[in-house]
């Protein structure tokens, strides 16, 4: 995200339209997306209280930029109640389960869906999609 | 698995997981059906109870500090939206397809190529997702039953995709009694749409002949998201130099279950497995 930096105005101005433009369509429109998410839910957690951070837990299968994520964030909140949060982000990395011999291992390379112990495809994904909000810290 | 919290400046560090502070069990909660009072004055930390591996040291924050338990996927919103869209189909005993690609991949050429095979015999609405122009909606109308045109565009920048509040706004539009099938055409975009459900009964996806072999490695999300796959252009392959045996193997490699069809929306080459598989789809 070089030469991004947030926090934005709140009111979009020319730059701030342009801005926002590069950033969705360019950079980070799936984090936007997700961001805009993340607010939704933090919001209706905080109930109106001030919030200082959110723990967010990532799976490595969901294809989140972290950096892009935090600028996400930043972009989606400025102006906003939620201005100032801090996003605490926990990955988690993959875990498939096997039918074939029952074991859950790591995969055996990035993107590879096979059982690493005894090869077989028929595998289903035991971590490593999570995209949620955990908790956050109110004060 | 370390715990990273990213800060503003870019550094990143792993806390350890002491857990000595003092706790104060009054609420019992069960992992995955959490359900809390707002209202309540929670604990410190008192989230700790939901799952202790997930919480860092966070003893020296200031008084008054709170950490509420949350819990949820941030997709759940949307997704109780597309339940209902799901219910709403399903009372009028609609099957709902949501088609999803890069732009340019031929999602609306694949649509009017399916009105024209089966307009005359099965009552086809289409949900048009696009950015600014009814162009597409236009292409459909002829032989749709009914088209419901959504314009993303009116926040700035436009949405890069369809979520199930939106899709729920175009059914407002079509009358689901007159219908037998909704074709959902998203946003072109091989990432945001694999991730929201919409209410549909199935995710297909177009990748086309000149996008090259590696995107099932680059777009996996999007992959491993539906059940089928539709190969088109087809008919370009004498001028390009495609690997297909490589996009089939990157294809299994990602979504070793995907039905993956091969065809020409152009020269209908291949419609014939499409439209069959669809027919299947109805009738399901």
């Amino acid at each position: 995200m070089g030469g991004i930096s947030p926090p934005l105005p709140a009111a979009l101005g020319s730059f701030g339209l342009t801005w926002a433009l590069t950033a969705a369509r360019v950079a980070a429109v799936h984090e936007l997306s997700i961001a805009r998410q993340l607010a939704g839910v933090v919001s209706r957690a905080a109930s109106g209280r001030r919030v200082l951070a959110v723990q967010v837990r990532v799976g490595h299968l969901r294809q989140v930029v972290p950096d892009s994520l935090a600028s996400a964030w930043s972009f989606t909140v400025s102006g906003t109640a939620l201005e100032g949060a801090e996003l605490e982000l926990e990955e988690v990395a993959v875990l498939l389960a096997c039918r074939a011999c029952g074991t859950t291992a790591a995969p055996p390379a990035p993107l590879v869906f096979d059982c690493a112990v005894c090869g077989s495809s028929d595998t289903s994904v035991a971590a490593g999609e999570e995209l949620a909000v955990v908790s956050i810290d109110v004060g | 698995m370390g715990r990273f919290h990213r800060h503003d400046d870019g550094t990143v560090h792993s806390h350890d997981h002491s857990h000595d502070h003092s706790h104060h069990h009054e609420h019992g909660h069960e992992p995955g059906q959490h359900t809390h009072d707002l209202q309540v004055q929670h604990e410190y930390l008192e989230a700790h109870e939901v799952d202790p591996e997930l919480l860092g040291d966070h003893s020296s924050y200031e008084t008054g500090r709170q950490r509420i338990a949350v819990l949820e996927d941030i997709y759940a919103e949307n997704d109780r939206k597309a339940a209902a869209n799901r219910a709403a189909f399903d009372a009028a005993h609609v099957t709902c397809v949501n088609l999803m690609s890069s732009p340019g991949a031929g999602k609306t050429a694949l649509l009017e190529a399916t009105l024209a095979a089966l307009g005359q015999d099965v009552r086809i609405g289409i949900v048009e997702g696009d950015i600014e122009t009814p162009l597409d909606a236009e292409r459909l109308r002829p032989g749709a039953a009914q088209v419901s045109l959504l314009n993303t565009g009116h926040g700035f920048g436009g949405e890069c995709h369809l979520d199930a509040p939106m899709v729920a706004h175009a059914l407002e539009g079509l009358d689901l009694e007159g219908l037998d099938l909704v074709m959902i055409e998203n946003v072109g975009n091989l990432v945001c749409p694999a991730e929201f459900e919409v209410g549909e009964h199935v995710k297909a996806m177009i990748t086309s002949l000149t996008e090259g072999e590696d995107k099932p490695l680059k777009y996996p999300v999007m992959f491993r998201s539906v059940e089928v796959i539709v190969i088109n252009k087809m008919d370009l392959a004498p001028y390009l130099d495609v690997d297909m045996e490589l996009l089939r193997r990157n294809i299994a490699q990602v979504n070793p279950t995907a039905k993956v069809i091969e065809l020409s929306a152009r020269t209908g080459e291949g419609m014939d497995t499409w439209l069959e598989w669809l027919r299947e789809r109805l009738a399901a």
